[in-house]
């Protein structure tokens, strides 16, 4: 029983004594834990709209609207669930105190994020090809539109959100090395935006 | 856990949390202060303006059924001018419903959990602050900002909100309600709950985290457990209404039809009642969220100062926690009008009037913590039986309305109002007050006046009592709730009187607090020194100085027995006085071996 070091020191953190439910959780997992508890609830909240409207509707897809592209949208999932994959390479790697590692995959991840992003824009107002809005999928024309532009648009306000807070660990990690504890509350927040995205793909854009 | 294991835990939790130097300038004293108690009084001052200013729109409602028509003194040639000092219809749907919003999300939910929150949890678990200091200081300003946007729906272009509390679409859209004053209610609810998520976040990971040594579940004081249950429905219910609110936004700024259906939707089809769905999921726990703080400090305040152990203790934890989880599951009673499949509102029905259990389980306990108690009837003892009284007025009218057959006839008429003013209203100001003068030596250092308390308790008192019971009876009557004037119709004339004598009351009780405020701001300076435990209780905030310096603990207290360990005769014989504090070591005697169980 020795007397335990300083926790504001970036060596070892002390570990916190375990709770008979939850043992040692550090404070900022167990906050990360019930934060994402609670942003489901607001997804859930969208996703409970989304459903009631549908539900009620007697034409859902107005003639005229366009289609959602689910091969295109596929693939998007596809990057999403590969950076679920990088993320947990950058923990490895922050873990073992290997710090160019954890920059590589952060960056990886964090661009995978990116290529997300640009593939939503991409799908919304096009680059290569003309987007959604342009095809005739306005917002605030009709119940599809909407449901669809608000869900998929909080996800991908929730994409960015984690691609700033991934280059923020990044940056961080420039400056001195951060420990596998900070890139795992990262990673948690991550895989949400990456579960998250399943539901939606799947409530949003499977569904016929 | 062994002693050791003890001291280990103490040397690790001290480590986990070093004492810092304390603030030294205005700016990071009262402003971005990190400390959980200034967090707590900022709360605390920001609730209690609010408070003032959603009373004072109460009375103007109050004058409207008294006297329709007639110009308000104070208010009309003041505030008024424009309208000839008379409250006309579309100024009276605003005023009820700023009054409902800024009670509730502005003055109620600051109060009781901003304040007492923030400042109980962590002194009375034995933690130097919260678990993150400077979440909770995001937390109150994010808060602050909602409290801007509220006055700035006051001056909106054509006049404050006007949807109701509830907010129900289409009223609340551009069609009912155009104008910048309801969307920036709408805002104003969706960033204070933001503000609410970021403390219910620091409340349930501090609870969990940060309790000393010892300091078991069920041996966490009551207050604790009131806030650690409303943290958790915060943080699982307000993004829900968030999700609400956000949608209502995009209706009102962006043109979307969520809500809107039928022939006012040109466009795509929208389901108002969709909205209500996502209120009310919301709304149910909202009620809880807003009493089960109160519960805590009435539970705890009630074993104090009838100097007895909390009645079956443990029961009380599982009745609140039971009453968490129910609250969650019953929201359908409010919706039993919009047309649901009655196979579904008998559900809601039972699911509802099975939440009068524990709520039974609870109220015996207090009758039972009180019974033979040796009690010393101190102004916050008087709050909390007020609360006591009040709440279960409000707790027997809410049977009537959990069950859909009664409620078809009381839905929307003053019983209802009356029911969630004695439960929500009545029964959380009674509880915010007995807090107030209970915890006011800890926070600002000196007593508040006694005798000014006792009568500001009486009028309390006696005026909730007589303004809800006035409501309740009206509405009984028939009287429909949010009658600008109720007289237009000939059946509610004959209530006019009832109605009036129902608002002489509610004036009472109003300038009342004057005697409160005055108490309030004058204890600062002229009240009694506080020792540092005046009220001779065992919690461990008691055991340091008042005020609490700012890093709560010197060292970290090793918790040994539950809160309310009073008049334990084993230890009045050892100690010479009834209480003994949560964290007292008491020597061990030889062959008492009997009492360390008795103290568990």
């Amino acid at each position: 029983m020795s007397t335990p070091a300083p926790a504001h020191a970036h060596g070892p953190a002390v570990a916190w004594p375990p709770d008979r439910m939850l043992g040692n959780v550090r404070p900022a997992k167990l906050a990360m834990w019930i934060f994402l508890l609670s942003d489901w609830l607001t997804f859930a909240g969208l996703l409970l709209g989304y459903g009631i409207l549908r539900a009620e509707s007697t034409v859902w897809h107005h003639p005229g609207e366009p289609s959602l592209n689910i091969p295109f949208t596929a693939m998007l999932t596809l990057v999403l669930a590969v950076s679920s994959v990088t993320i947990i390479r950058a923990y490895d790697a922050a873990s073992a105190g290997n710090r160019g590692g954890t920059s590589r995959w952060l960056l990886i991840t964090a661009g995978l994020g990116l290529l997300f992003l640009v593939g939503q824009y991409q799908e919304w107002i096009g680059i290569w090809h003309p987007g959604l809005m342009k095809e005739g999928l306005v917002f605030g024309q009709t119940a599809y539109a909407n449901t669809f532009y608000v869900i998929t648009g909080f996800h991908g306000a929730h994409v960015t959100a984690g691609v700033i807070y991934l280059l923020i660990t990044l940056y961080r990690n420039s400056r001195t090395a951060v420990s596998g504890n900070e890139v795992e509350l990262a990673g948690l927040f991550w895989h949400f935006v990456d579960f998250v995205w399943n539901i939606v793909f799947v409530c949003v854009y499977l569904i016929p | 856990m062994t002693a050791q294991e003890a001291t280990f835990n103490r040397q690790v939790i001290e480590a986990l949390q070093p004492i810092h130097a304390p603030p030294t300038t205005f700016w990071s004293k009262y402003i971005w202060s990190l400390d959980h108690k200034t967090i707590g009084k900022q709360y605390l001052w920001a609730g209690l303006l609010f408070l003032l200013v959603g009373g004072t729109l109460a009375m103007m409602i109050r004058w409207q059924w008294a006297f329709p028509g007639q110009p308000v003194p104070i208010l009309g040639p003041t505030v008024l001018r424009s309208s000839g000092g008379v409250i006309g219809p579309g100024l009276y749907m605003q005023i009820f419903t700023m009054h409902g919003l800024i009670m509730i999300f502005f003055a109620i939910t600051p109060v009781l959990i901003g304040a007492f929150g923030n400042f109980c949890i962590p002194l009375m678990i034995g933690a130097r602050d919260m678990a993150f200091p400077w979440l909770n200081a995001l937390s109150f300003w994010v808060f602050a900002l909602s409290q801007c946007l509220v006055i700035g729906a006051f001056f909106g272009d054509l006049g404050a909100a006007g949807a109701g509390w509830t907010t129900y679409p289409p009223l609340s859209t551009n069609i009912g309600t155009p104008g910048t004053g309801q969307t920036l209610m709408v805002a104003a609810v969706f960033v204070t709950g933001v503000a609410s998520i970021m403390g219910g976040i620091n409340y349930v990971t501090t609870v969990i985290r940060l309790r000393a040594p010892g300091m078991t579940y069920m041996r966490m004081p009551l207050t604790v457990w009131g806030q650690f249950l409303t943290a958790i429905l915060n943080v699982l219910f307000i993004p829900v209404l968030g999700a609400g609110a956000l949608l209502l936004l995009m209706d009102r700024l962006f043109g979307t039809q969520f809500f809107i259906a039928g022939a006012a939707a040109v466009k795509g089809g929208g389901d108002p009642i969709l909205f209500q769905h996502l209120f009310w999921i919301f709304g149910h726990p909202e009620v809880y969220i807003l009493i089960l703080p109160a519960w805590g400090i009435a539970a705890d305040l009630l074993a104090f100062f009838a100097r007895k152990p909390a009645h079956w203790y443990k029961g009380t934890v599982l009745a609140m926690s039971a009453v968490t989880i129910l609250s969650a599951v019953v929201y359908g009673h409010h919706m039993f009008q919009t047309g649901m499949n009655p196979m579904l509102g008998q559900g809601f029905t039972t699911l509802t009037l099975i939440i009068s259990i524990p709520a039974e389980v609870l109220f015996l306990n207090w009758l039972r913590t009180i019974y033979k108690g040796s009690i010393r009837l101190t102004v916050p003892m008087l709050f909390a039986l007020g609360m006591v009284f009040v709440f279960g007025l409000g707790g027997l009218t809410g049977l009537y309305l959990g069950a859909a057959t009664p409620d078809i006839y009381l839905h929307d008429t003053m019983f209802v109002v009356g029911h969630f003013h004695f439960t929500m209203a009545a029964a959380s100001f009674m509880a915010s007050i007995a807090g107030l003068y209970f915890w006011y030596p800890k926070m600002f250092g000196r007593m508040m006046n006694t005798t000014l308390g006792k009568i500001h308790f009486w009028f309390s008192a006696v005026g909730i009592t007589a303004v809800f019971t006035g409501q309740l009876l009206v509405g009984y009557a028939g009287q429909n709730r949010r009658l600008w004037n109720p007289y237009a119709y000939d059946i509610f004339k004959p209530l006019h009187g009832l109605n009036q004598w129902t608002s002489y009351f509610a004036f009472v009780l109003f300038f009342a607090q004057a005697i409160f405020i005055w108490n309030f701001l004058s204890s600062m300076y002229i009240g009694k020194k506080a020792e540092a435990n005046p009220w001779q209780v065992g919690t461990l905030e008691w055991s340091i100085t008042s005020p609490a310096p700012v890093h709560n603990y010197d060292a970290i207290p090793i918790v040994q027995r539950g809160p309310h360990e009073l008049s334990n005769p084993e230890l009045v014989r050892r100690l010479g006085r009834d209480w003994v504090g949560q964290a007292e070591v008491v020597a061990e005697e030889p062959g008492a071996a009997r009492m360390a169980q008795g103290a568990r």
